[in-house]
């Protein structure tokens, strides 16, 4: 038990220091490698209370698809950040300020700056199976229209994505395979008489 | 030292107020801003799941995960969105994304 809070203040620790790292870091590089890094941390506070299926979900798709994607994003965009981080103090104390009061909030709805002395544990509850077959069981019987719905949700993200970047220059020279094909050998090749010694 | 529901719900707390703390400092920048937004949500997951495990009920997992697909979605519809207008006006501000306005 004292293995699981050490491990758990660990990885909250790490966890809100790189989300931390994510607001204040200059480049915005950092900022995503240090959001790839509060990922991390926080599947492995998902796997310490038996959450396995959606920390591994949760590296799988933030790691390796949306944190690679902002990642290329950053790098293509050529941005100038020294001018971008001009202004960067300006909003300090009115951020600071909000942000203390709804932390402050969240915390006294919490009741952790009341009372401390009781904690409510996890329950060891569904321990016969284990978590990703429990998903699984609910995901494709009761919840099967909401699964569907999540993938069209993907779909039209895909689709828009594409519709959103596809730019077509002008003046740029693309095969057309059929025309290509099709054309006859009127159209394409010439017998030219060479005189001799003359060249063409 | 019993970790409990608290001791997530604090982080997940911490981490949302992370969140609206970076939309407030990076006003520049909109690429951090959707990364703050990916922040808070995966606050928002946290909770979630700690409360699917804290009640014994596999349903709060299942949306966790329904959370996590739109997020993606978002992020690359929002990034698409930004490189289309980085492509267009060779800035990603926000102060200069005022197109719209009615």
């Amino acid at each position: 038990m004292l293995l699981q809070a050490i491990a758990f203040y660990v990885f909250a620790a790490v966890c809100v220091a790189s989300g931390t790292m994510v607001v204040v870091s200059r480049n915005p590089v950092y900022s995503v490698l240090f959001l790839i890094l509060a990922f991390f941390n926080a599947a492995a506070l998902f796997v310490l209370i038996g959450a396995e299926f959606i920390a591994m979900i949760l590296v799988i798709v933030y790691v390796g698809a949306v944190a690679v994607l902002f990642l290329f994003v950053v790098m293509m965009l050529d941005i100038d950040i020294a001018k971008i981080k001009e202004g960067f103090l300006d909003y300090l104390p009115i951020g600071v300020m909000i942000g203390a009061a709804l932390l402050a909030e969240i915390l006294f709805g919490l009741g952790v700056l009341g009372s401390t002395s009781t904690v409510s544990t996890f329950s060891k509850a569904g321990g016969q199976l284990d978590n990703t077959r429990a998903i699984g069981q609910v995901l494709y019987t009761q919840y099967f229209y909401l699964f569907q719905v999540a993938g069209v949700v993907l779909l039209v993200a895909m689709i828009g994505a594409i519709v959103l970047t596809l730019r077509r220059r002008p003046g740029v020279r693309r095969q057309r395979i059929s025309e290509q094909l099709y054309r006859p050998k009127e159209a394409s090749v010439t017998v030219v008489k060479v005189p001799t010694r003359g060249g063409v | 030292m019993v970790i409990g529901l608290e001791h997530y719900l604090t982080v997940a707390g911490v981490l949302f107020t992370l969140g609206i703390l970076g939309i407030f400092l990076n006003r520049k920048n909109v690429i951090v801003i959707l990364m703050c937004v990916e922040l808070m949500l995966l606050a928002v997951n946290i909770n979630l799941v700690a409360f699917s495990v804290y009640q014994g009920n596999i349903v709060g997992q299942v949306f966790a995960m329904l959370v996590l697909t739109v997020a993606a979605a978002e992020a690359a519809i929002g990034l698409a969105i930004l490189v289309v207008y980085f492509r267009n006006r060779g800035t990603v501000e926000v102060e200069d994304i005022s197109a719209m306005k009615g």
